[in-house]
């Protein structure tokens, strides 16, 4: 048996500045990474619970409207404008600041260096600064909406030649948009450094005995959201750059020629608003990724864990992690089906699109495959994993209608892709954080969260979401068109008003149930049943420390890992689960060995 | 201690430290005295990574709206960059000379070829700012056409890449000068060297794109 000897601990820093704010340790800033997360997500469901309330009382005047914005809801009655600033913010928020944030910085820095047990990250004072730098950029992004003219129009994937060309364009385009553009290319440093980290960290810093198919599923979408960060925010941040050369220092790259807005002709010329919408997608289609790999991660985890079975196909799953990652640089044009692209190509882009799919239903398959014959133990956690898996493989399905270009041309400007992106990439990643929230919680704070609560929670939001985006899908294939803030005044769309107003009320209902998970998040940290070091009897490293793990995770030791990240209910094993740091199975002294 | 960018590259490998333990066997981890250089060399090779994609970023979009337009005109090169990228190539090879100086143990020889190395690096970031003083002269500016545009903006990106470079190799000129640059700071001179030459080698791609293409 060769347990570790040498131990050289290393104690936290006492000063409460060190400790707690400009701290060094990754457990400190991932938990910094989460809550910035879950304010971003406050903010970013409250502006959607605005729009949806725009949406079915267009004319209602609200008081407080008024008193938040005085020009751009005079009486309080809401403008388009201020609607489509709403929209933008929302999906500027939730893109970055949650969906990006919270699986890979807030869940990554925690649990990486303890899964491949290390004692931090790679560079402690560059992770610092990327959490740091990722608060300043979210800082600027909220100013936006207290500068003159609001936040910006331009939706969060910013096309020219509306976010290029300054005040002209209407409110909110003015000093707004110039925020939001500086606030993604900082929120892109930061994700570069963060980047930078998880890769040197993943490849350098593994322990003894951790291979790379010994790597936990979690570690392995951590690592390959990294690269896609590392390639994809490069880009936007180079494409930012020239956008904000065109509106401030008067080039044209994105900005035609003759371009007449408010009636005055522009001097620009020569620019193509499609030079950036093919820099926009190639970082924002790996982007969905960015947003997505964590949770299919961290689902694997938490199947394997509750059905108590190994991953099903673990290196087909490895593989398949590894060619969404890079089939995802391949098919940004499919985001641009209606941009009058050459056939030929979109056809290319279509084929590549559809690719995705194998490993996509591989993955689906071995989640099956994993849950097939196993002892689930229905957790609240699980329930969350098992609520991704559905959620995934309803959003792939319209994913795979609007990966062909025929289809898209009608469904593109529908709610249709409004459903289909809100199941894939917001909600099924939001059930990825509520399930990792519920497995690691017990680690990250000592405690556990309370099961009923969780449960009820899990459900209301599981029937609520189905509630607010299949119906989507019907309005897109009736010809409902998407980013309008009004449908009132058109007869065509009259019969379907009844339908917003049931996805208005699932909203509101969907969002209030969201006060019961605060509660138990915050009623658990401090009043919480105690959690043991392994409450889920599972077998990755991050179990094998104290909950909340020292300072310096292992304690001065040095783990070695002798088994794969999955082994559970091995035949002849006195228990269900042997844990990786586990004696070689055959070592007499193995508490898995037979007596 | 926890460590930090220039701790975990130039603090010394042992006694142990955050991050980096472990042993080789099984086909993981490192052993305690290599994995902080390793992981140094990683994000470098990582950083490089993500720099190429900015620039190739910048590439695509020049070559794009060189071809989509028809009002773009050829820049009129100002002579200096030629004598600028002389400067740069000779300031790698000053870094080269003093790390193979290094290797042999004569530390003197490193200190003189290092200093030189850094001094031609500020010596280039000159020359450039004269380049643009003499395009301004000449009546061209940053909107004055695409190929302007490309021009400032390629160069100041490049630029900041220089002067992050530069800071690296001071760091390392001011350790060195001031005999404090141990057996552990060998990879603050390789991390710095190694992104020196990158720099060099992207102003060649920049000088071949504008030739080419400008």
């Amino acid at each position: 048996m060769s347990s570790p000897v040498v131990i050289h601990a290393h104690h936290a820093p006492q000063g409460f500045i060190r400790k707690y704010v400009f701290s060094l340790d990754h457990k400190v800033i991932g938990i910094q990474y989460y809550f910035l997360a879950l304010f971003s997500v406050l903010v970013g469901v409250s502006l959607s619970l605005l729009m949806r309330f725009h949406m079915i009382h267009p004319e209602a005047k609200v008081a407080w409207f008024g008193t938040l914005w005085p020009t751009a809801a005079q009486g309080g009655i809401m403008t388009p404008e201020l609607y489509l600033s709403l929209m933008t913010m929302h999906g500027t928020i939730m893109v970055f600041f949650v969906l990006t944030t919270a699986p890979q910085g807030g869940f990554g820095n925690y649990f990486l260096p303890l899964q491949i047990g290390a004692e931090d990250m790679a560079f402690p004072v560059l992770n610092m600064l990327s959490f740091w730098t990722t608060l300043v950029a979210l800082g600027v992004m909220m100013s936006a909406f207290f500068v003159q003219g609001g936040a910006p129009l331009a939706g969060w994937t910013g096309y020219p030649p509306l976010s290029g060309i300054g005040p002209l364009a209407g409110p909110g385009e003015g000093l707004g948009q110039t925020l939001w553009i500086v606030s993604i290319a900082i929120f892109c440093g930061a994700s570069l450094m963060g980047a930078i980290n998880f890769i040197a960290t993943i490849i350098d810093l593994r322990c003894q005995g951790m291979s790379l198919m010994r790597l936990p599923l979690t570690c392995w979408t951590w690592f390959v959201t990294a690269i896609l960060g590392l390639l994809g925010f490069a880009v936007l941040l180079a494409a930012g750059v020239l956008l904000i050369l065109d509106r401030s220092a008067g080039t044209s790259f994105f900005i035609p020629e003759g371009l007449m807005v408010s009636d005055q002709i522009l001097n620009h010329k020569g620019g193509s608003p499609l030079l950036w919408q093919h820099l926009f997608w190639f970082f924002g289609h790996p982007e969905v990724y960015i947003a997505i790999l964590p949770g299919m991660g961290v689902t694997s985890q938490l199947l394997s864990t509750f059905a108590r079975k190994a991953v099903f196909g673990y290196r087909a799953m490895v593989y398949a992690i590894l060619s969404i990652g890079f089939l995802g640089f391949l098919v940004w044009g499919h985001h641009m089906f209606m941009s009058g692209m050459s056939p030929y190509s979109a056809m290319a882009f279509s084929v590549l699109t559809m690719a995705i799919g194998v490993p996509s239903a591989i993955k689906t398959f071995n989640w099956i495959g994993t849950l097939w014959g196993g002892k689930i133990r229905f957790t609240t956690a699980m329930m969350f994993a098992l609520g991704f898996v559905s959620l995934f493989v309803t959003g792939g399905l319209s994913g795979i209608f609007l990966g062909q270009p025929a289809l898209d041309l009608y469904f593109h400007d529908t709610y249709f892709v409004v459903g289909h992106f809100h199941m894939i990439m917001g909600v099924a990643a939001i059930f990825g954080m509520f399930a990792g929230t519920f497995y690691w919680f017990p680690k990250m704070f000592g405690r556990m969260m309370n099961e009923t609560l969780g449960k009820i929670h899990f459900y209301v939001t599981f029937l609520g979401v189905y509630a607010i985006f299949t119906p989507m899908h019907y309005l897109g294939i009736a010809g409902n068109p998407r980013r309008y803030s009004d449908f009132t005044n058109f007869d065509f769309l009259g019969k379907l008003l009844p339908v917003h107003h049931f996805m208005t009320q699932a909203a509101y209902g969907t969002a209030a149930i969201q006060i019961l998970f605060f509660i138990n998040l915050f009623w658990s940290m401090k009043y919480g049943k105690k959690a043991p070091m392994n409450p889920w009897d599972a077998t990755t490293l991050e179990w094998t420390v104290p909950s909340p793990p020292p300072f310096d995770n292992f304690g001065g030791h040095h783990p070695v890992v002798h088994h794969g990240p999955y082994e559970y209910s091995v035949p002849g094993a006195p228990r269900d689960f042997i844990m990786q740091t586990d004696p070689p199975f055959d070592d007499p002294s193995s508490p898995n060995a037979s007596h | 201690m926890p460590g930090s960018i220039t701790s975990d590259i130039v603090k010394p490998p042992s006694p142990p430290r955050r991050g980096g333990f472990g042993g080789g066997g099984e086909g993981g981890g490192s052993d305690n005295r290599g994995s902080s250089r390793r992981a140094s060399m990683t994000g470098l090779m990582v950083l490089l990574a993500a720099t190429t994609m900015a620039f190739a970023a910048f590439t695509s979009a020049f070559v794009v709206r060189r071809g989509i337009s028809n009002d773009w005109i050829g820049l009129p090169m100002p002579r200096v960059v030629w004598a600028n990228t002389a400067i740069l190539l000779a300031s790698s090879l000053m870094l080269e000379l003093a790390r193979r100086a290094l290797r042999s143990g004569r530390r003197s020889a490193f200190n003189r070829y290092w200093t030189a190395g850094t001094a031609l690096g500020v010596l280039f970031l000159i020359g450039q700012a004269f380049a643009w003083r003499q395009l301004s002269a000449a009546g061209i500016f940053v909107a004055t056409n695409p190929s302007s545009s490309f021009f400032y903006l390629l160069t100041a990106a490049h630029a900041l890449h220089i002067l992050g470079g530069l800071t690296a190799l001071v760091y390392v000129d001011v350790q060195a000068l001031s005999l404090q640059l141990g057996p552990g700071k060998r990879t603050a001179v390789d991390v710095s060297a190694l992104f020196w030459h990158f720099v060099d080698g992207l102003w060649l791609f920049l000088m071949f794109l504008f030739l080419v293409w400008g």
